[in-house]
């Protein structure tokens, strides 16, 4: 029973962490088109503009001024960048926005090194939050779920009770007529891209210190938020939401678990004589590609994802 | 207060528009008419900017041709496209407030006014406006455009697909804008709703303009309307 309510609480913790990047990546997509290959680039430099800034001036005004930093680059690259490539159509704009998360993960190598940094948890948010019998749960994880509500919290408020966020809103259907109604929706373009940069950046700075800070971490975390928004439905908020809860938890059951598919299928009462080899990896094996199966099973089964209005 | 001065529009390689040349004057209503694929909508898009174009567009005496879609709205400029592009997931009320550009409502036109018109639109406030009749739709379209308190307003078949009642009503809005003095551009297919309402005529014809008239010039030019509009 404690087994599976802290692992439910860490599959929401990285469920929402998941969240706090792909709600960014969905809104840029369904606003411009632009599958943004370098969103998770701008979570690694949350972490390590975090560590940095952390090493000076100590974590809280880090958890400030890392996302804002990276919230402002964001907007120049949208604005210099992203807004170029796009007159030479959607496989410049890809190709940009690839070319740009390599660019990072270079010059992280280069500033940071090709090792991991010590990016720590402070003192004073170390330790359990609760026990529960023999298993804890550490007050980090319950600090990340804290910032990660309030994230979600100020999202919602922002888009449903505000005007710009009633432009954005109308702007993911139809920008030229918003455009025509006399607002600025490019403005409102390099705000989005902004804000969707400061969000990953937020999640690098309350996770890299939980998980790890390190050159990789972009590349680890890019396909998994992709599958995301995939599942969810491109575009789809409400979906990129379902989507993180659901993979952040089942793949954290999946890695804390110790047993396989066959194992599962025959406590549900299933026998099964000979298993194929892959059914007999344990879960815990199969974590990693889960989400990948996950976005083919979705491709063929449900196109336009869990609440996505149009078809990938 | 509109003047289009040797317009030529383009959609990528493809030359649509080849010189056309209209007016507009403060508070008049002006009819665009032809039949489909002559290149009025790509005229009213290349004046708001929404196409390449070259050429001159000054409106209240100075140049927007190169402005954006935006910056050509807060001059003044309303536009209503011919699919209408409600925001269909949105209220009634949101829709109409989008049409604000600040966020005080003008003299001119507020929710108030458009409600005392189409009583309809109060009552479905706030549903989403994607289940109103494509009657509701067209008013919603127009009265949003209306709330960002243009001084002209183009728009573009706003009688396609609807029954003839509602034409009427949407011919008698026309008029009650212009009465509030603001000028209208109205781009039809339809001579009749356009001879009633308009105190002038432009016919196109393949992406320039072929008639230039009163509504009794047009009536009396058998010539012009066989050639350019009866199908
Ligand atoms: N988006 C577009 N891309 C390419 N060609 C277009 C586009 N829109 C319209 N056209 C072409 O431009 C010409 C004029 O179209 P349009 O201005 O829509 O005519 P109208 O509104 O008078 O029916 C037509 O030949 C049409 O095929
Ligand atoms: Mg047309």
């Amino acid at each position: 029973m404690e087994f599976l309510l802290i692992t439910l609480l860490n599959g929401v913790t990285y469920g929402l962490l998941l969240f706090m990047l792909s709600s960014g990546l969905t809104l840029i997509f369904s606003m411009m088109g632009i599958l943004n290959f370098a969103h998770a680039s701008f979570y690694m430099l949350g972490a390590y503009l975090a560590f940095q800034v952390g090493a000076r001036l100590g974590f809280w005004p880090a958890l400030l001024v890392a996302p804002l930093l990276v919230g402002a680059l964001g907007a120049a690259v949208e604005r210099l960048g992203v807004r170029k490539a796009h007159r030479f159509g959607h496989v410049a704009e890809l190709l940009f926005t690839f070319g740009l998360s390599f660019l990072v993960e270079e010059l992280v190598q280069l500033v940071w090194g090709k090792a991991a940094v010590d990016y720590r948890v402070p003192p004073s948010l170390d330790g359990a939050a609760f026990t529960l019998f023999r298993t804890s749960f550490p007050l980090y994880k319950g600090f990340m779920m804290a910032v990660s509500l309030a994230m979600l919290l100020g999202l919602y408020l922002a888009i449903t009770r505000t005007r710009v966020g009633l432009v954005i809103r109308a702007s993911l259907t139809r920008p030229e007529m918003v455009q025509a109604l006399g607002h600025d929706v490019p403005r409102v373009f390099t705000l989005v891209f902004g804000s969707g940069a400061a969000l990953a950046a937020l999640a690098g700075v309350i996770a890299g210190n939980a998980y790890v800070t390190e050159p990789g971490m972009a590349a680890a975390m890019g396909p998994i938020v992709f599958v995301v928004v995939v599942v969810g439905g491109l575009g789809s908020l409400g979906g990129a939401f379902l989507a993180s809860l659901l993979i952040g938890v089942l793949q954290t059951f999946m890695v804390a678990s110790d047993f396989s598919v066959v194992d599962l299928a025959r406590r549900l009462g299933l026998g099964v004589p000979d298993a194929p080899a892959l059914a007999r990896l344990s879960l815990t094996q199969l974590a990693p590609i889960m989400p990948y199966l996950l976005m083919v099973a979705v491709l063929i089964f449900r196109p336009r994802g869990l609440m996505g209005a149009r078809e990938t | 207060m509109l003047e289009v001065n040797d317009l030529h529009a383009f959609y990528g390689k493809s030359h649509v528009l080849h010189g056309v040349h209209l007016s507009v004057g403060a508070g008049e209503i002006v009819a665009l008419l032809g039949r489909n694929g002559v290149g009025r909508s790509t005229t009213v898009k290349a004046v708001m900017g929404q196409v390449t174009a070259t050429g001159s567009v000054r409106f209240q005496g100075r140049e927007i041709l190169g402005l954006k879609a935006h910056q050509i709205a807060r001059r003044g400029l309303g536009w209503v496209p011919e699919d209408r592009a409600i925001f269909q997931d949105l209220t009634v009320r949101q829709n109409l407030e989008l049409g604000l550009k600040g966020k005080r409502e003008s003299a001119r036109w507020g929710m108030k006014d458009v409600f005392a018109l189409f009583p309809q639109l109060e009552q479905r406030a706030d549903t989403p406006a994607g289940v109103l009749s494509g009657g509701e739709q067209q008013m919603l379209t127009l009265c949003r455009t209306l709330m960002g308190d243009p001084q002209l307003v183009m728009i573009d078949e706003p009688t396609e697909g609807l029954a003839p009642k509602i034409v009427e009503q949407v011919g008698a809005f026309l008029g009650e804008i212009a009465r509030r003095g603001v000028a209208v551009l109205l781009v039809e297919q339809k001579l009749d709703i356009a001879l009633d309402i308009s105190r002038r005529l432009y016919v196109m014809g393949h992406g320039r303009i072929v008639f230039q008239g009163t509504p009794q010039e047009l009536r009396g030019n058998d010539a012009v309307r066989k050639e350019w509009l009866e199908v």
